[in-house]
């Protein structure tokens, strides 16, 4: 009995071998993955074929991938729906199928296992600031490094009672929610205790009606806390815009009409940076500004008096306030900079020396 | 209470935000999707309805008053009343070619984002391109060789802004690799230092808002 050429081919051809499936880990559901393996050198392949059968159903093409392909991720797969998939290399003429696979089921997971370590990071940092914290608390006495932006706030405040005139706050142009500006609200709290002290007027032009919201309460707490209640002006604490830009033009003015003897500028800032800090120096305002943003940096040092750079805007209420509850934090913070730094500097030798991947650790 | 309620309520919201971001089941989507979405825009209306009539209240006294710089609360006033009746008298402006809301008030026909584009774009325009001054006269100040890191500020800033021009490579091949160094090296190294810190900063002061610790935000003050 002779054999036809294409039943010789489809004979010689193989199929896809090491075909697995199983639901995708730590998704939202509604997603499976197809791997098999793919060897090198099959010739004359168009390209991948891949099927699904649901319960009780035929094999569909649900997909047609490139031939250095050897992944497929199927999403739309239902949760709790069983199917069998089969891979198929698909020849000019015909497709040669793999075995079907087993079957498998989409569920959603309760725990994205990718950021363990983070959970992991997170965890140990929590530790370590809390047991900062528990010492501060047994009175143990913390000591904390000197942070020049910070000694000169008194020096600054005090510039402006000789002076007599104004303190001008600008708690950044971000929103409550940014974590920049909850310093920055932090911060002016013992700022506005200060001036309130000293009897300096304190003036707050806010870009956000919820920051405005919150800057009101701290400054009008602050006088009283330092049993000034009555010198509270509320006019001293306003909105202006939302408008970044004309923000910037607004609170530029004020600079120029009232000529502040002293400038605090804190928290997030954008491309408003420079615009307020370059005319603050050309007022001569003492100026002290403080941002999260990298990008900002450069402009406020080169334009202000002091900067506390990143992490020092965090540790301002802290270092001003001088709580020893407040201190443990941001002891805790400088333990976790120490603990990362190490970590860096193995992880760098390791890598230089010893040829080891550390970023595959992260994966 | 007055403290109390806030903290909590924080405390409970800040731990829905945080393990929102390690649970990835629908459900839970769902129900972080909603308090996100749907009660913040619920807050959000409540807030508008009290912000607008702040507005009108504290520029209104000013005013009659004749506060400090009261001739700019006309302003605002006027401004807010001319762009509220084109936005809520105006037409949809679904039938507008640019897809823009043009306004019809009798035969008058206006384009509410005539005052965005006519208005605000120049003026934010105008104070955006101001800041090329702004980088120059900053510059002029820090880029003086007064002490010895000055100095390698300045060299390094010169090497830098040479090698970003089609000048620099004229002058050596060498310059536009330099400046790649000094950018991709030092640079990087400096702002992932930074960074780091930021980081920690933000958890530390989630730490301390969180554990109570930290309660300016609320007002200050016992």
């Amino acid at each position: 009995m002779a054999l036809t050429l294409p039943l010789v081919l489809l004979l010689l051809l193989s199929g896809p071998t090491g075909v697995s499936v199983q639901d995708t880990p730590s998704d939202n559901g509604e997603s499976i993955d197809v791997s098999w393996e793919m060897p090198e050198g099959v010739a004359g392949l168009v390209d991948i074929v891949v099927q699904r059968a649901g319960p009780d159903e035929e094999f569909q093409e649900i997909a047609r991938v490139a031939t250095d392909m050897n992944t497929y991720l199927d999403e739309t797969a239902q949760d709790k729906i069983p199917y069998r998939y089969r891979i198929g290399y698909s020849y000019p003429d015909t497709v040669v199928f793999s075995a079907e696979t087993e079957q498998v089921i989409s569920t959603p997971q309760w725990f994205n296992t990718n950021y363990f370590n983070v959970a992991i990071g997170l965890a140990i940092f929590a530790v370590l600031v809390l047991i900062f914290i528990q010492q501060a608390r047994s009175g143990r006495e913390l000591f904390v490094r000197r942070i020049a932006g910070l000694e000169a706030v008194d020096e600054a405040v005090g510039r402006a009672t000789e002076m007599g005139r104004a303190i001008l706050y600008v708690p950044g142009t971000g929103y409550i929610e940014d974590i920049g500006t909850i310093a920055s609200m932090n911060l002016l709290g013992e700022v506005a205790k200060k001036a309130a002290e000293y009897g300096v007027e304190l003036k707050v032009p806010n870009r956000e009606p919820v920051v405005y919201t919150v800057t009101k309460e701290i400054v009008k707490g602050a006088y009283m806390e330092v049993g000034r209640p009555d010198q509270f002006d509320p006019d001293s604490v306003f909105f202006l815009t939302r408008n970044v830009l004309a923000y910037a033009s607004a609170v530029d003015g004020i600079m120029m009409r009232e000529k502040p003897a002293t400038n605090f500028l804190m928290g997030p800032f954008a491309a408003e940076s420079l615009i307020l800090a370059e005319t603050g120096a050309a007022v001569g305002a003492i100026q002290i500004a403080g941002c999260d943003k990298v990008t900002q940096l450069p402009f406020f040092i080169v334009a202000c008096d002091y900067t506390l750079i990143g992490e020092e805007l965090y540790a301002a209420s802290s270092y001003l306030s001088r709580e020893p509850l407040m201190l443990g934090a941001l002891k805790g913070q400088d333990y976790g900079k120490a603990i990362l730094t190490i970590f860096l500097i193995l992880a760098t030798a390791m890598s230089l020396i010893f040829n080891v991947d550390i970023s595959g650790w992260f994966n | 209470m007055h403290r109390k309620f806030p903290l909590g309520l924080l405390i409970f919201f800040g731990i829905l935000g945080i393990i929102s971001i390690f649970i990835p089941h629908p459900s839970w989507e769902a129900f972080d999707g909603m308090l996100r979405n749907k009660v913040m825009l619920i807050i959000g209306a409540f807030a508008l309805i009290l912000a607008l009539g702040n507005l009108i209240r504290v520029h209104y006294l000013k005013i009659k008053r004749r506060a400090k710089h009261w001739p700019f609360s006309i302003v605002t006033l006027l401004s807010f009343f001319v762009t509220s009746i084109i936005g809520l008298f105006g037409d949809s402006g679904a039938n507008t070619m640019d897809g823009s809301f043009r306004t019809i008030i009798g035969t008058f026909e206006f384009d509410i984002m005539t005052i965005y584009f006519k208005i605000l774009v120049p003026l934010g325009a105008t104070m955006f391109a101001m800041l090329a001054f702004y980088m120059a006269s900053a510059a002029y100040r820090s880029f003086r060789a007064k002490s010895t890191l000055a100095a390698l500020l300045l060299i390094s800033a010169f090497i830098v802004m040479l090698g970003q021009i089609p000048v620099g490579a004229a002058i050596s091949k060498h310059i536009p690799a330099i400046s790649d160094i000094i950018m991709r090296i030092p640079n990087t190294a400096s702002k992932r230092g930074i960074e780091i810190g930021v980081v920690l900063g933000m958890l530390a002061t989630m730490l301390k808002i969180m554990t109570g610790i930290e309660r300016s935000w609320m007002g200050g003050g016992e």
